[in-house]
Order: structure tokens, then sequence, then C-alpha cells
């Protein structure tokens, strides 16, 4: 059988050495209690499995040009990524429940909890959580324990796939969820600081927005420490190359998706939530933290700590139920970040925000397309107003081999004919030029 | 070691991105812009590349030796499941295309995927429908929670409890608790089962549900399951299932076929796939047929055309869980596994783990303290005996010695209801030359125990590092390098 290394004698072997047959040890089982219908098809070996999936995997679209983004990007990723976390002393390891044995994950857990810091100029970051979107679920929940408050308020250009997870997981839980419409693309000021009270525990905004429109949250963050609530951010990791971070904003907690940071998009999943804060924060956190320490001999070595607010010690009073995480993915986010480096990360941020910039251009000069919001900073991605509904350009659009964006009406009133388009540093000039002359042709 | 950034030598490259072939243009006004690039290390491909490297000689997994982590089922992780999950035509997809107009037609494999180990998973457990969306087990936990919530309130019930052994993983409580439940606790009795009279006692119609592992921690089975799934179903409570352990009964038996309303499966665990040193896991959630509607969203349904679509229209979902499909690489790998092992090959599993765990059990009888003896399933819980104790040996030096014999060591200390416990879950598989080399080191260190236990206390000998610190590590919190 696949996988089993015991020969059926060596079974018999050992089923006579502890004296029982195999229907005695499940005898526990009762008869009735046996499944009542298993039917499987029959096993398929290795070569005949691997068929099967590459002509599944031939039945997914992968050669369009990708100008989708939408939290989820098509960014480059250097072939040692792979080739290092491929190694299985990493992934076919558990959590490093004992230290002596894993010195391997918690380094890079300390390593990789260090780069978040250091990117987002935020105190302290947690091991990971599942993806962006229940990273900012689990930093709302932080924030409703810290300040003993009930009412968030969150701005409707946060992702809207985020917004609808946070309204799921909140459904039974007693809190004012407190939406506020943005304005010509940028958080409503005005809205916002007039919604903040004493009852307030958080502001979440993101940047870049949805909208792919960036800009500077220190004011609300002023507004909302004077009210004793807190700014939680989202953030787009690969953008904190060049961009101001929400730590120089006086961010209380930041989160994001860091599929960007060396992970396919894998049609969904595995992603990496990421999480940091203010020290001052850290036994509210979420999630497994790993800290340095010394061994019996004084050498430096790293452990799991503040067990204490975990589920496996704290049960129904933990921080989070969360066990398993995205280590792996955390992994491959570090080695993606100590390879790019300093410098590359900026150069990579800067490039995604020129070739956007030189794509808006081009885009904005064919007659009928014009930017959807006037006089906005952008990082890479833009909406564009088109002279006909976009849900149906972009089916056109796929027809000529592009993925050209992701139609606003999905999730936003009155965007009918609004694409959000996203560029990143892996399209050529030549593919945005070909996106213009195909966009001109189906207009 | 050094951390990876003091290795940072500045000016130092590793991935260059070429010339650029657009304007280079600063476009964005500078206060919006960081003041200094963040401090990431400077380093050659070589160097990070000979650094990670150190750093996995440093790691033990399932590749390495034997890890018998109890209610982990660190079982090998074939490697074609990992080929497959990099194939360019899953691992370049796109996750928002399907969501397009047409799009759906461009993920035509990929949903498939989905679709069919759906349809495996419910022939597995006897469930009517899954979910493919919750991350991990803990996830699904709570997707779970939520749609008892859901269906609750669809009902009109206003329940507020749920029930859970003292037995169960910390993830229950935890999950029932941010749902928004309180929680009861159940006892187990001296069999190492539930008290069913202390859970009748709990019953009342305030009680939203049971949360049970079954076979449970202790690694026995509920002989009286059927009849507590029915007891929670007497005051309209439904019945939740924690697949965690799922791999001692996998083609024997079916949550379903007990009474199960809800389960959650660890495709990390029963599925083989990776455990990545702590994730990324994927945790499905099936559900019976009357709490359908209350799946998460999107739904991937299979049209009259044969082809494949999602579905967003059930007014009744809990919502939205996860950003899209679930951890769709983490899914195809089980997918692969399932359809590798087939019908008879899935029935193995659960023979061969519960072998193996008896093997082991009944081996080790005479040198440890077993907590419960009896049939067990995929994993043993012992203790060290008194004598061990005596000498000032505990289950954790016991651990530490192991590793210098080679072998990761158990679970220590869960459950918790056993003192000192030692919780072993060998899996199916493990070969009996590797069960016996295990057995032959935990007896040769019960001996130690007895005779020289000074020099266990010194273990391990042979890792990088000895007996860290945790008391320090919260003392003194070093959880970050701020400044290179």
């Amino acid at each position: 059988m696949p996988f089993i290394s015991n020969t059926p004698d060596q079974q018999e072997q050992m089923l006579a050495d502890i004296g029982m047959t195999m229907d005695e040890l499940f005898a526990d089982i009762l008869p009735e209690l046996m499944c009542k219908s298993f039917n499987l098809p029959g096993g398929l070996s290795e070569q005949q499995v691997r068929n099967h999936l590459a002509e599944l995997a031939g039945k997914n679209s992968i050669h369009l040009a990708c100008f989708l983004g939408g939290g989820f990007y098509d960014h480059f990723i250097p072939a040692a990524v792979y080739s290092l976390i491929s190694r299985s002393e990493f992934y076919t390891a558990y959590t490093p429940y004992q230290p002596e044995l894993s010195q391997g994950t918690l380094q890079a857990i300390y390593e990789y909890q260090s780069a978040i810091c250091r990117l987002t100029e935020m105190e302290v970051s947690n091991a990971s959580l599942y993806d962006g979107g229940t990273a900012l679920y689990e930093a709302m929940m932080m924030a409703l324990r810290i300040t003993d408050r009930n009412k968030i308020i969150i701005d409707d250009s946060v992702n809207p796939i985020y917004r609808v997870m946070i309204h799921s997981y909140t459904r039974n839980l007693q809190i004012e969820l407190e939406q506020i419409h943005c304005t010509d693309g940028l958080p409503d000021r005005r809205q916002i600081l007039r919604k903040i009270d004493d009852k307030t525990a958080a502001v979440i905004l993101q940047n870049p927005n949805f909208f792919g429109c960036i800009d500077d949250f220190s004011d609300i963050a002023e507004a909302a420490h004077a009210k004793r609530a807190l700014l939680i951010v989202s953030c787009y990791p690969i953008s904190l190359g060049i961009l101001k971070t929400p730590g120089a904003m006086e961010a209380d907690i930041v989160t994001g998706e860091g599929q960007s940071l060396g992970m396919p998009m894998s049609f969904g999943g595995p992603y990496l939530g990421f999480m940091a804060s203010k020290k001052q924060y850290v036994r509210k956190m979420p999630g497994r933290i790993v800290g340095e320490t010394t061994d019996r001999l004084g050498q430096r070595a790293y452990v799991l700590t503040l067990q204490a607010r975990e589920q496996h010690i704290r049960r129904g009073k933990a921080t989070s139920n969360i066990c398993s995480n995205e280590a792996l993915c955390a992994l491959t986010a570090l080695v993606y970040l100590s390879l790019l480096g300093k410098e590359g990360l900026k150069e990579t941020a800067q490039r995604c925000a020129d070739k956007a910039s030189y794509a808006y251009n081009r885009l904005t000069a064919i007659p009928g397309v014009k930017p959807h919001f006037k006089n906005r900073w952008f990082f890479n991605e833009f909406v564009l107003d088109l002279p006909s509904e976009a849900a149906d350009v972009i089916a056109k659009l796929i027809e000529r081999g592009f993925a050209a964006g992701f139609p606003l009406s999905r999730y936003y009133d009155g965007m009918k004919n609004s694409i959000l388009i996203c560029v990143t540093e892996k399209r050529t000039k030549q593919q945005i030029g070909m996106l213009a002359e195909a966009l001109e042709s189906v207009l | 070691m050094k951390l990876v950034f003091e290795k940072s030598v500045p000016g130092r490259r590793a991935v260059q991105p070429g010339p650029s072939d657009v304007p280079t243009t600063i476009n964005i006004k500078s206060d919006l812009l960081r003041r200094r690039p963040a401090e990431l290390p400077e380093l050659s491909e070589l160097d990070v590349v000979r650094h990670f490297t150190e750093l996995s000689r440093r790691n033990f997994g399932v590749d390495s030796n034997f890890y018998p982590l109890g209610s982990c089922t660190m079982k090998y992780n074939p490697k074609v499941a990992e080929r497959i999950a990099a194939y360019p035509g899953f691992a370049h997809l796109h996750p928002l295309l399907p969501q397009l107009r047409m799009g759906g037609m461009l993920t035509q494999g990929a949903l498939r995927v989905l679709y069919e180990t759906d349809l495996l998973l419910r022939e597995i457990t006897g469930m009517a429908g899954f979910t493919m969306q919750p991350s991990a087990g803990a996830h699904g936990e709570l997707t779970g929670m939520m749609i008892m919530a859901a269906y609750h309130r669809d009902k009109g019930y206003k329940k507020t409890t749920i029930l859970i052994p003292d037995s169960a993983h910390g993830t229950n409580p935890a999950s029932a608790a941010i749902a928004g439940y309180k929680v009861a606790s159940i006892p187990t009795n001296e069999k190492g089962v539930m008290d069913i009279n202390a859970l009748r006692q709990s019953l009342n119609d305030d009680v939203a549900g049971l949360m049970l592992t079954c076979p449970n921690t202790l690694g026995l089975f509920e002989p009286q399951i059927k009849q507590i799934c029915d007891l929670i179903h007497s005051v309209d409570g439904l019945a939740y299932y924690d697949g965690a352990n799922l791999n001692a009964i996998v083609g024997k038996a079916r949550p379903g076929d007990f009474g199960f309303d809800i389960v959650h499966l660890n495709l990390h665990k029963t599925f083989a796939t990776p455990h990545g040193g702590g994730g990324p896991g994927a945790g499905p959630v099936g559900v019976k047929e009357k709490l359908l509607p209350f799946l998460p969203v999107s739904i991937v349904v299979k049209r009259n055309d044969g082809t494949y679509a999602l579905e967003y229209d059930h007014p009744k979902s809990v919502g939205y869980i996860a950003p899209f499909y679930g951890n769709f690489a983490v899914i195809l790998r089980a997918y692969v596994y399932i359809l590798m092992l087939g019908k008879e090959g899935l029935r193995r599993v659960a023979e061969n783990a519960v072998l193996n765990a008896n093997y082991v059990k009944e081996k080790l009888k005479g040198h440890y303290e077993l907590a419960f003896d009896s049939v067990c399933k995929h994993e043993c819980v012992f203790s060290p005996t008194k004598q061990i104790l005596d000498n000032g040996i505990h289950a954790i030096d016991i651990a530490k010695a192991l590793i210098d014999k080679g072998f990761h060591p158990p679970t220590v200390y869960f459950p918790a209801i056993v003192k000192e416990a030692l919780m072993i879950e060998p899996t199916e598989t493990e070969s009996k030359e590797t069960l016996d080399a295990f057995i032959n080191a935990m007896i040769e260190i019960a001996e130690s125990a007895k005779t020289t236990p000074d020099k266990l206390k010194s273990a391990p000998t042979t890792t990088p590092v000895c007996r860290p610190d945790e008391v320090a590590a919260v003392k003194n919190l070093n959880i970050a390098s701020l400044t290179s």
C-alpha cells in the first residue's frame, strides 16, 4: 500500500507479538458504527496521478497578461526562495515545541518578526496569521481587548474582501461596526473624526487603499489617540519599499497580506497574514511569538514565548484560537526579503510605481478612458472609468489574452464602468502597450 | 549562530531587477514616502542560501527521523504532492479570475479539484457537503461555531453554551469563546472517556452544542458516541466532531454515521500535507443536509453541462470566512493523497496507525505508567513510573533524552488530565524497525532514569542548544531585532 512501510508479514508478526488480531484492535467501535458506505475509487499510481493533475492544471489559464491585483499580486519570485523553503527540515517539521530540535524554525521566525518590524517601523510582530483578512479581524479583536470598548470604525476603501470577512466574524458578537464611505479615493476625515468617540476601540484604514490611492493617516492617528482609540492599518508590504510606514503614522496595530513577499498566487492560498504592533500591546496579541533567550551554556537560543496568551494554556480565555498558523509562508517572506535586501525591495517598489505610472499615462490617453479620481497619488493600482460597463470590457479583453483588471461594480455602487488596474514589476512596457491597443480596440 | 541581519555587508546584493524598460520618475509626493529604506540585510545569493541551509540543519522534520508528536499525526508527506502543487497551472493562478465575467472557464481545473475533494471528503466522513475555506483546524472550529450560531438563530433559538470535554485540545474552548459562546467543561471518567452522567446533568435548553474529538486525546474511542450525539440532539443542540484524530478511524468508521452534524478535518494530519513548521494547514468543515444553507460562500458547484462554477447567493450563509477558496495548494496535496491511496489504501491507514500505536503501547507498558490500559487507537499516553519520578526525572527529561537518541519527543504535558503525560502517536507510515528502535530507546531511558538520573538531566547534548531558558525569555522580552 502507498506510503505504508510495514509489509503484510510484518503486520502479522506485530499483531502476534501483542497477541491481538486486527479486528480486536477495532473491537471498541461497535459493528453498527462501522462505515455505512465507503465508495471511493481505487488508488492511482504516481504516474497516473501526475498525468491526471497535469491535465487539470492545463485547464487553468495562466497565460493571460495579469493586470489583476485587488490585494493579491503577481510579483517576481527568485528561484532561491523555492529551493530554500523546500528543504524538508523546514517543511516536514511542526510547531517548534521542542526548541533543541527547532532552532532553525525558531530563529527564522524571530528573523521574520524582525523583518516585519523593520518593514512597517513597528516594535513587535507575531509569527504569522492565516491571511490579510483574518489578520485584520484579529487586529480588530485585539483592539477590543486593549480598549475594553466595542465600537469599530472602518473605511470602505479597506479591501472589501476583508470587510465582508469582518462582517461575518462579528455577527454573533456585541460590536458596533461603523462603515464610513470614502470620498474621492481617500478616507473622509470629517466623517471619521466626527465618529470617533469614547466608545471607539479602533479606526481601521488601509494604505494603499483598495483603489490604489496612497495617504498619510497621521492626522487620524492623532484624533484617535486623543479619544484613547487605536489606529489599525492594513498595508501592502511591497509598497513599504518606498511608502511612508504605518509606524511613522503612529499606527497602533498593523496587518497585511504577505502573499506578495515570495508566495505564488496559488488560486487563493496558502497566504500569509502578518501583524505588528506597538510593544505595549504585545500581551494582547494573538498567535505564536518567538523570543530570544540563552540556553544552559549561555548560548543564544530561541523559544516560543508569552505562551500564557495562547489556547493550549489559556483555553477559553486565550487571545485567539489560532494554533497552526502559516509558518512556512513566514519563512518564505523572510527568504524573499533577505534576497531582495534593503536596496532590492526599494527598487522593486519603485519599479511597480514606475510601471503603473507609465500604464496610467498610456491608458488615460485612450479616448473615452478617464481616471476615476482626480489628482490622487497611487502606488501600483489605479481606477479608470471606461465608456461602457467594465465587466463587459474585461470579458472582451480576456479573449485577447489579458486579465485586464477588476470590475469595481462587484463591491461598490455607482462604479459600473470603473476598472481597478494593477501593474507589478513583472509587466513589461510591451505588455502595457499591447493592453492599451487591445483596450482601445474593444471600446 | 548569527542572525541574517548580522551577516549584512553594505552594498552587497543578491537579486537585482536589471534595467527598467519604462521611465524612472519620482512620481509620488515626498511626504508620502518613507524616510529611510527598511533595514533589510544586504547579502549575496550565496550568503542567503548558506544562512537558510544552516538554519535547516538546526531543524528536525519527519524526513529526518521518527516524529511521534501525539495528536499531530506526523506521517510521511509524499513528494509527488509537492511536485504537483508547484505545477504552474496551479501555482500561478490568480484567485480573482473566476470572479470575472466568463472567468470561471479560465479556472476549470482548479475548481474541479475543489469540487472533487469536497465529494471525496463527504464519502470519507458521511457528511452532506464541505467548505474548503478554513486555513487550519482551529479556523475550521470557529467556522463550525459560526454555522452552529447561524442555524440556531434561524430556528429562533437563543442558545449560549458549548459543552467540551476536559480532555479536548485548547483550541476547542478558545474557538467557542471567540465565536461568542460560554464554555462548560465535561469531565473524563475513570476509563478515560466522557462521563455520560456529567453530560446528562449539563444538558439544558441553553446548550447550543458539543465539541468532541474522537478518538479523544488519550487515544481512546468513545464507546457511547452515538448516545452522546443523541443526548445533544435531545436539547436541539448540534454535535461537532473535531477531526484532529480522524487518522485512527478513516476508512473504518465515519463521524456522520455516529450522528455528528458538523465535522472539521485537518488535511495536514490525516491527509498527509506537510506541517510546514507550524502551518499552512487546511481545516475543511463538513455538515449534514440541514446545515448546508449555512456554509460559507463561495460554494463550488458542478453545472448540468459538466462545467464548474462558484455560487454566492446563499442568503442563510455565515458569509465569507476566507479571502477565497481556502489554502488551495494544501487542498490540492490532500486531493493527490486521497486519489493515490484510494478506497483500500485509506482503510490500511487506520489499521496500520492503530496497529503501530498498540505495538508501542504494549512494548512500553512495563517500563512506563500507562494512563488508561485498554486498546488504544492512533496514540497512547504514558507517564513516567513512580520510581522514575521519585528519582527526580520528569516527562521533559525523558523527552530531552530521546533527542540524543535521534528521535523527536512525543507531545509532553498534554492532555493535562494525565500527570506528566507522554503522548505518543507513531502513524501508519513508520516501519517496525523504526518503532523497535524507538521502543529500545525509551526502555534505555527508563533504565537510566533509575540508575543514572543525572545524565538525563543534562540531555540533550547533541543539539546546537540545550534547554533554553523560557522564563528568562518572558522576563527579558526580546522578540525582534530592530536595528542592525
